[in-house]
């Protein structure tokens, strides 16, 4: 079963606003697309498990014609409050990597 | 090869943001591809709350003005309408007057006359309010009230506006507009719409356009042309070594967006779902497909308000023994340091935040670190503190520096000095902002929220 990083060929995150992150996973070609997509590591409810949000609000997109799975979820607190570790959320992606797709 | 659009609406959009960089030969390619208008934006929420907060701009002055000087002359030898949106960073009236007072420079030194249309967008926070208790405010995901205190805590709100005040002001006789804070795509979308252009491609294409070159190959290499017809549009690269495929243009609906099939505008919602994107040759895309569907208009709102201070420490540690145990070290001086404050500072420090984020092991994750995690080299130790006022926070630094300087990794061990870069050791990163609205306004027409001012002509005489 392999992880995120090993099938992806390209990961990345980035802020949609101040208030939502979104999560762009890019598969090399539409096979792999397509045996991945729907894998449980990609669902909702494990997406909100490893972000720590309500799975309810979380958003999930095929774009079949770029192999491309886009998850985007709401963040914890709005962006560049006291506590902020990341501006842009383009660091938010790295914990997907180990993620295990089956 | 495929014939292309005829009877297109072309807008040249030099760069993903006023302030990023133009450059002139894309500006002069754009202009001999039949440009009908020059069109960017020159802000954005990316940034985080405190440009909005503060009203300060992101770039810098000589920034704006080398890049907004290229683009004056550009639009006075071509007569064509120059539109730059959310003025400034944010948009707010000040970020404005800021971007008005480097155009009037501009404009005396080369010795231009333009006739110059503002925007403002700024919103009092009583009329909000006002409308928030009329019901006519709404919440967005995941925000879930609107309630009217809220407005009154903002620095400033502005209403993001559509194309609509823009093709006023054109019609008005504008040469120039400089606006408030606009959606990104409507400062692109409003020549186009004000010519008669498709509504949906005009919205699509200016969607794509949005961050000029990163719809194309290379995205560093400036600017692109975006050319609307009636059914379809077409994309292409000012620069003549750069090209757009169906894949990188279709790709941009991917970035900054929550939604890639829909995107919710002032009046209405552009739907690229059923988008096909065909490349017309090596180097220009066309797509077709787009819609717009029409919705009442609302506005978006931004707020941000100030709240608490910071100031930071930085200090490098190399010691090994400390490395090998960082979770442990760092719990132990979390707790050493709160303890120091309370001990000394006693309850007139009132509510207070100390963060310890280790860079080079977790401090962007702020997780767990794990069992199995490489033991890093060395790290920069970034202390914070948290609190309600500048003075306060400083204070908390100075008390912990000793501590902060100085913590063992086992109180049995001779006393260690870690790597302070700077002295003084502690940073007044002054007031903490925060982004307190995320809301929609339901307006009557398009203008209601939006006021228009014009530049005195003689004010662009020779000082």
């Amino acid at each position: 079963m392999p992880k995120i990083s090993e099938v992806c060929r390209h990961v990345r995150s980035k802020n949609a606003g101040p208030f939502w992150i979104t999560l762009d996973l890019s598969f090399p070609d539409s096979e792999s697309f397509e045996r991945y997509a729907n894998a449980a590591a990609l669902q909702p409810a494990a997406i909100a498990a490893l972000y720590d949000v309500d799975a309810t609000q979380v958003k999930r997109f095929l774009v079949h014609d770029l192999s491309v799975v886009k998850i985007s979820y709401p963040r914890r607190s709005p962006q560049g409050g006291a506590m902020e570790r990341d501006m842009h959320g383009g660091q938010q992606y790295i914990r997907l990597l180990d993620v295990v797709l089956e | 090869m495929t014939d292309r659009l005829q009877d297109t609406v072309n807008v040249l959009v030099p760069t993903g943001a006023l302030g990023a960089g133009v450059r002139e030969s894309d500006v002069v390619a754009g202009l001999a591809m039949g440009a009908h208008a020059i069109a960017c934006d020159a802000g954005s929420t990316d940034s985080g709350p405190a440009y909005l907060a503060t009203g300060v701009a992101k770039y810098s002055r000589a920034a704006i003005k080398t890049d907004l000087a290229i683009l004056m002359r550009a639009q006075a030898r071509s007569g064509l309408p120059l539109l730059i949106g959310t003025c400034g960073t944010s948009g707010c009236d000040a970020a404005l007057d800021w971007t008005r007072e480097i155009a009037l420079e501009i404009a005396r030194e080369h010795d231009l006359h333009p006739r110059i249309a503002l925007l403002y967008s700024e919103q009092p926070p009583e009329l909000i309010a006002a409308k928030a208790r009329e019901c006519r405010v709404t919440p967005l995901a995941p925000m879930v009230h609107a309630d009217p205190e809220l407005f009154g805590q903002c620095e400033h709100i502005v209403a993001l506006m559509g194309p609509e005040p823009y093709i006023a002001a054109l019609e008005a006789g504008a040469d120039i507009v400089l606006g408030g804070r606009t959606t990104d795509t409507a400062v692109l979308a409003a020549v186009p719409l004000m010519r008669g252009a498709g509504v949906g491609p005009a919205w699509h294409a200016a969607k794509i356009a949005e961050c000029g070159g990163l719809c194309a190959a290379n995205p560093r290499d400036g600017g692109v042309m975006m050319r609307v017809g009636a059914d379809a549009f077409e994309i292409e690269p000012l620069s003549a070594n750069n090209h757009c495929t169906p894949r990188t243009v279709s790709a941009h609906m991917l970035y900054e967006n929550s939604d890639p099939f829909q995107l919710i505008e002032p009046g209405g919602i552009l739907e690229v779902t059923d988008a096909r994107y065909a490349a017309v040759d090596d180097r220009v895309v066309r797509v077709t497909g787009s819609r717009f569907l029409p919705r009442p208009y609302t506005m978006k709102l931004e707020g941000a308000s100030a709240g608490a201070f910071q100031t930071i420490m930085l200090v490098g540690i190399q010691d090994r023994a400390v490395l090998k145990e960082l979770d442990r070290f760092l719990k132990q001086m979390h707790r050493h340091l709160c303890q120091r404050v309370n001990d000394t500072m006693g309850e007139r420090i009132g509510s207070f935040d100390i963060s310890l984020r280790p860079y080079g092991a977790n401090a962007v994750s702020g997780l767990p670190l794990s069992a199995s995690s490489a033991v890093p080299v060395e790290i920069g130790l970034l202390f914070i503190a948290t609190a309600a006022t500048q003075a306060l926070a400083t204070q908390i630094a100075k008390t912990c520096n000793p501590l902060f300087f100085h913590m063992p990794l086992n109180c049995d061990t001779p006393l260690p000095s870690y790597a302070f870069p700077f002295s003084p050791a502690e940073i007044e990163r002054g007031a903490v902002y925060e982004f307190m609205l995320n809301h929609v306004v339901h307006v009557d027409h398009a203008l209601e929220l939006v006021r228009t001012e014009y530049v005195d002509t003689a004010e662009l005489q020779d000082a």
